[in-house]
């Protein structure tokens, strides 16, 4: 390892349990605005940790990555995503499936289950940051549930993103980041799916005057 | 040889070759299809040059095909750097397949020929579209012939399915078209599946499609089974073998007159194609079991088509449920084929196939010429019913004419080609005595009296189906202005009406070509008689038939009855009324109807049949009877398997609530579930 200083694993390990704190904070949270911002903190986790490990690792393209978090994941999209909902007026309403204290119990069990899976992955990993992959899953998982047990479209776009967000934590925990191609390709995607499910919202809205997504029951067959 | 030189050189020149030369004929075909796109909605541009040049190319297919098939040479093959990686195409160019090119080329080529004036526009699909579906179907069933890998041949094989499918609905507005174009895609496809497990069968264990590594990977008795039960099912459902015919009889009415022409006279034949392929060339062995199956399904088809065909009163359904009748002679053939190899007796064997093959091209014939007839007068009068029709001979002389040869040929009348194949077969059904079975050899003889009973029930189905279009007087009266064939149109029936007496005429020509096929799959060619104009399968002591004296006999005995008639007798022409049994006037409705004239049948062959009738009380002052006649085995067999299917599917529907939640929690579940399992 090049620049290994001491200091740079145990904060590593600090900003992953800021982003499972996070993840479970997004799972508790009722108002859609504050899941925005959660949202964007945990982008901005994203970007100090991928900074971090592009420090102590040396692989200067992960520093690219790591911009292309920043603006896409900590300015673009919250801020894309706070527009959404002012014009669609969606910044209060959320309803849960399932009530909170439940949702958090199963999130519990999820990241034990995730630790159990990452163990003999991290035992084979060689990164600084293997200890990190449990958490990266759970996140994923987390994120998950979090899509599982909303009701309304807007969220479910954010739980999907966040799953993203986790992906990304195990791709640099596991394996110093994804070849720069993917990164972008991903990157890309996420841009494009977002701006159709944007047209989605939209169009869901017009068709039931609410983004509710009880009302798309009725569109399966009889 | 006897050519002058240049001819010599230009057969040497196409032999060399003759692999590359079709490949460009068929490239050729998708070539124009494409082009058609450029205008697709100008009918000038693609009937008026497409069609034509299509045709073009259908006789130089069958033109390579002759040639691979007389010059006597070694197949051809040859590898194509397209599809994936590690299985490359495989084109390879014998004598079957150059027989099947042949008969593909020279019926497409009239086929195409009649499509060119046939098609009018805003009659569905765009001119341009149908073009194209057409070309691809010419390619593809070209492409099936000549692929020599398992893979090659599905992707031509569903290239051929899914390209017929959307000419079947070109018409898809109407539902019931839609519908009959849904069942024929779903038969095709679990067909396809079949011949995919048998394929699969086939490589024997050493995952090699090529046929060359199947033609070396010898299989145990009870796998060689298996993958020919699997043929026999596959190609049992392209070629419409009863029980699995369902799709055959709604599809080829739905299509256009020249695609169920091109269906009936040449699709089918891709499976008799494969059929011979894995029988003959990809098993090694043949038991006597599968020829009795063949023989008894072919047989039950043919009887069961001609039964049908007599009691359906829509002119092109009658003309479907032939179509199964001419398949189930055409197994019939294989079936006794398969039956004497099996016993080592290769030259009748070569006698049955050679029977079966000469059926299958004259079937293409014959049955294309029928169905472009009903095309011609479904554009003349709007109807299909046979109820509606009659006395068209008068308005439509030059298809009546033409109608008439079709009509004697698939009758099984000499000099035309349906009798020969009809009676080859029948010779061949007289050498059973010599298997060494002892039940075989007593039951396959009533195998012939059921042939025989067919071949008269096609003759009668063909009396009602000719005499009530063409024959009596027009039961409505917008039929005095039905409009004859246009010139192209006149040219494509000629040219297959042509096909049907040259064959029937010269059988030998034809019989020089399926002798090439046997002596690729048997080893064993029939022998023709040592005299020219004969044909003596066996021997010229048990039976021989000259097609060309026959003709010369009859053309003789009507030139005599003419001309004495013509001296003897007052010599005028005078059109006057038949005897009408004294009635002081007749009207078109004291005609014999296509319902009437199939009465007998439905009454001998009741319990084939679901019949719904009402008859008028006697009371009645506006009289109608009406019958409805159903397939029974649709009752019997494709409604329960429909019904047990829908079951299923509704069961696995309660997984589909309609609820996201539930959904992402399926695909959530799903991802514990494996990660659970590589903990």
């Amino acid at each position: 390892m090049p620049h290994s200083p001491h200091w740079i694993v145990p904060s590593l390990n600090l900003l992953a349990s800021l982003l499972l704190l996070i993840s479970f904070a997004m799972l508790s949270r009722r108002r859609t605005q504050r899941l925005i911002t959660l949202f964007a903190w945990q982008g901005a986790i994203l970007f100090t940790s991928t900074c971090l490990v592009a420090y102590s690792s040396g692989h200067k393209e992960l520093y690219y990555s790591a911009a292309l978090t920043l603006m896409l994941k900590v300015i673009a999209l919250p801020w894309i995503l706070h527009r959404l909902i002012r014009r669609l007026g969606a910044q209060w309403d959320s309803e849960l499936l399932v009530n909170i204290p439940t949702t958090m119990l199963v999130g519990l069990v999820l990241v034990i289950f995730a630790f159990g899976l990452a163990q003999p992955i991290s035992l084979m990993a060689t990164t600084i940051t293997r200890n990190t992959i449990g958490i990266a899953l759970a996140v994923i998982f987390l994120a998950f549930l979090m899509m599982i047990t909303r009701r309304k479209a807007i969220t479910q776009v954010i739980g999907f993103l966040a799953m993203e967000n986790g992906l990304f934590f195990a791709a640099t925990s596991a394996t110093y980041g994804m070849p720069m191609v993917i990164e972008l390709g991903i990157a890309l995607d996420l841009l494009v799916g977002f701006f159709i499910l944007g047209i989605f919202f939209f169009q869901i809205r017009e068709q039931f005057d609410s983004l509710d997504l009880r009302h798309l029951e009725a569109l399966k067959e009889e | 040889m006897s050519h002058p030189g240049w001819v010599s050189r230009g057969v040497v020149l196409l032999q060399r070759h003759d692999l590359h030369w079709v490949l460009l004929l068929v490239l050729g075909w998708l070539f124009l299809g494409a082009i058609g796109l450029l205008r697709p909605h100008s009918l000038r541009f693609v009937a008026r040059g497409l069609f034509p040049a299509g045709a073009v190319l259908g006789l130089g297919v069958a033109l390579l095909g002759a040639v691979a098939l007389l010059a006597g040479q070694a197949p051809q093959a040859m590898v194509l750097p397209l599809g994936l990686p590690n299985l490359p195409f495989h084109l390879r160019l014998d004598a079957l397949s150059g027989f099947f090119l042949l008969l593909m080329g020279v019926a497409g080529a009239g086929i195409s020929i009649f499509a060119a004036g046939y098609f009018r526009s805003g009659e569905g699909t765009a001119p341009g579209l149908l073009g194209l579906h057409y070309h691809i179907f010419l390619a593809s069933m070209a492409l099936v012939v000549l692929a020599d890998d398992a893979y090659f041949f599905m992707v031509a094989w569903e290239l051929m399915a899914l390209s017929s499918y959307f000419l079947v609905v070109s018409q898809h507005r109407l539902p019931e078209i839609r519908r009959a174009g849904f069942l024929y895609l779903l038969m095709a496809h679990l067909g396809a599946l079949c011949l995919l497990l048998c394929f699969g069968v086939l490589q024997g264990g050493k995952w090699q499609f090529t046929f060359d590594a199947m033609r070396g990977a010898p299989l145990a008795p009870l796998w060689a089974t298996v993958a020919f039960l699997l043929a026999l099912l596959g190609f049992g459902a392209k070629a419409g073998l009863v029980p699995l015919h369902g799709w055959l009889p709604e599809a080829h009415p739905a299509a256009p007159s020249p695609v169920s022409a091109m269906m009936s006279g040449l699709m089918l034949k891709t499976a008799v194609y494969g059929m011979l392929r894995i029988t003959f060339d990809l098993l090694h062995i043949q038991f006597w079991q599968w020829g009795v199956l063949v023989l008894v399904l072919g047989l039950f088809s043919a009887l069961y088509g001609a039964i049908f065909a007599g009691v359906k009163t829509d002119m092109k359904r009658l003309l479907a449920y032939s179509s199964i009748e001419n398949i189930g002679i055409i197994f019939t053939g294989i079936g006794l084929a398969i039956l004497f190899a099996a016993c080592h007796l290769p030259l009748f064997a070569a006698l049955a196939l050679s029977a079966a093959l000469l059926h299958a091209l004259n079937h293409a014939f014959f049955k294309s010429l029928l169905f472009l007839a009903t095309g011609n007068v479904l554009h003349a009068t709007k109807r299909r019913s046979l109820g509606a029709l009659g006395g068209l001979a008068h308005t439509m002389p030059w298809v009546a004419t033409l109608a008439l040869v079709g009509t004697l040929a698939i009758a099984g009348l000499p000099p035309l080609n349906g009798f020969v194949s009809e009676w080859l077969l029948l010779q061949a059904f007289l050498f059973t005595p010599r298997i060494p079975h002892p039940f075989i050899n007593m039951l396959v003889p009533l195998g012939a009296a059921v042939l025989a009973l067919t071949v008269a029930l096609a003759a009668y189905v063909m009396v009602k189906f000719y005499g009530i279009i063409f024959l009596g007087q027009p039961r409505e009266p917008a039929l005095a202005e039905a409009h004859d064939a246009n010139w192209l149109e006149r040219i494509g029936l000629t040219w297959l009406a042509l096909g049907c007496i040259a064959i029937g005429v010269l059988p030998q020509i034809a019989l020089r070509a399926t002798g090439a096929v046997t002596g690729l799959l048997l080893g064993q060619t029939v022998n023709l008689s040592s005299r020219i104009w004969w044909i003596a399968p066996i021997g010229a002591k048990q039976a021989s038939y000259s097609g060309l004296l026959l003709l010369a006999g009859i053309i003789c005995v009507v030139g005599i009855t003419f001309v004495a008639v013509r001296i003897l007798a007052h010599g005028r022409f005078r059109r006057t009324v038949p005897w009408d049994c004294g009635y002081p006037w007749q009207t078109s409705r004291m005609q014999d109807t296509a319902e009437g004239f199939g009465q007998p049948i439905r009454h001998i062959f009741g319990s084939a049949f679901d019949m719904e009738r009402e008859l008028p009380s006697p009371s009645d002052s506006a009289p109608r009877y009406r019958i409805h006649v159903e397939d029974r085995l649709w009752r019997m067999a494709y409604v329960p398997i429909a019904r047990a299917v829908q079951r299923l599917s509704d069961s696995i529907g309660v997984l589909q609530g309609g609820r996201l939640a539930i959904y992402l929690l399926y695909s959530f579940l799903t991802l514990l579930g494996l990660l659970a399992g590589v903990l």
